[in-house]
């Protein structure tokens, strides 16, 4: 039963990426990108992983479709047909595409307990984060305070990136008859 | 958009529920899914409503782009300042075991401070980028 909604969530998952490349309305295609988000967070949800799945709702889903469409309101919803060849690009996707899968065959198989990423360090982190902090969510234990470094590094990134809109943009600060 | 009756009575129902939620998000991550940054994005989205429905120019009147810039700073700067703490009380930089008496009320301690951290962080400056954005129409 699980495969099968697994089989249906990436063959949805398909379509939305093969309309997006079709479609010309970029509105449409923000959409589109949101609820390939959404399903993405479904497919992480079937996985166990809800906290990434509640990461992938919230800002693949909610503020990057707001954002694109943010934009498009600025700039124009129509993509120009380029004249450009097409075949190289989509042979370089393939060639891409078939190494990544040609990849995956060395991969160990799916919920296999003994697969190196449940032997190194999640067993320690299971077994002593209830004792260790007291916190029942591993997730945020391990986020917050055992790759507390990483999580500040993100948290910097993220100030970066707001700085940098600030600088490019401006806010709030607008002059009356300027450019912005 | 902003002269839509049902747009607003929907979104100011809506609304209080969406910030309610965030601050659920961010104090209940320790027990279930959820932190700092899907609680800040949250926020930042219900507060991106508020814009879109009545405005930027009133939303701007709400948080301000002053708090908005000081927002970002704080957020990083309070994560930092927990690590720093944990120096300053002869453990190790963000090792949290040294912020209170027992190591295990410190941990509680530290992760409920940096997760606010990231909450402020990234709920400024989800609001700081759509502002810019949306702020550049008029």
């Amino acid at each position: 039963m699980a495969e099968f909604v697994d089989f249906i969530l990436l063959g949805f998952l398909a379509v939305v990426a093969l309309a997006m490349t079709r479609l010309r309305n970029l509105f449409a295609v923000a959409m589109l990108s949101g609820i390939y988000s959404l399903l993405s967070a479904v497919l992480f949800v079937v996985l166990d992983a809800v906290d990434v799945a509640f990461t992938e709702a919230a800002v693949g889903a909610g503020i990057t479709t707001v954002l694109m469409i943010g934009t498009l309101a600025l700039t124009g919803t129509e993509e120009k047909i380029s004249g450009r060849h097409t075949m190289i690009p989509l042979l370089i996707v393939l060639f891409t595409g078939a190494a990544l899968i040609y990849g995956t065959l060395d991969m160990p198989a799916f919920e296999d307990p003994q697969a190196p990423v449940h032997q190194h360090v999640a067993p320690k982190y299971l077994r002593d984060t209830p004792i260790e902090t007291g916190v029942p969510n591993v997730v945020t234990a391990v986020l917050a305070s055992y790759r507390g470094y990483d999580t500040l590094g993100e948290t910097t990134v993220i100030f970066t990136a707001g700085l940098g809109v600030i600088i490019l943009l401006g806010l709030g600060q607008r002059k009356p008859g300027g450019t912005a | 958009m902003t002269h839509n009756p049902v747009l607003r009575v929907m979104a100011k129902l809506m609304i209080p529920f969406i910030l309610l939620f965030a601050l659920y998000v961010q104090f209940h991550g320790d027990f279930g899914p959820g932190g700092g940054f899907q609680a800040g994005v949250i926020f930042g989205a219900g507060l991106i409503l508020y814009g879109l429905v009545f405005g930027v120019e009133t939303a701007l009147k709400v948080f301000s782009p002053t708090i908005l810039r000081i927002g970002i700073a704080v957020g990083v700067l309070l994560y930092a300042t927990v690590g720093l703490a944990g120096i300053a009380l002869n453990g190790k930089y963000l090792n949290y075991n040294v912020l209170a008496h027992d190591p295990v009320h410190g941990q509680h301690l530290g992760i409920l401070l940096v997760e606010l951290g990231v909450f402020i962080t990234v709920a400024s400056v989800m609001m700081t980028i759509f502002f810019a954005f949306a702020g550049r129409k008029s």
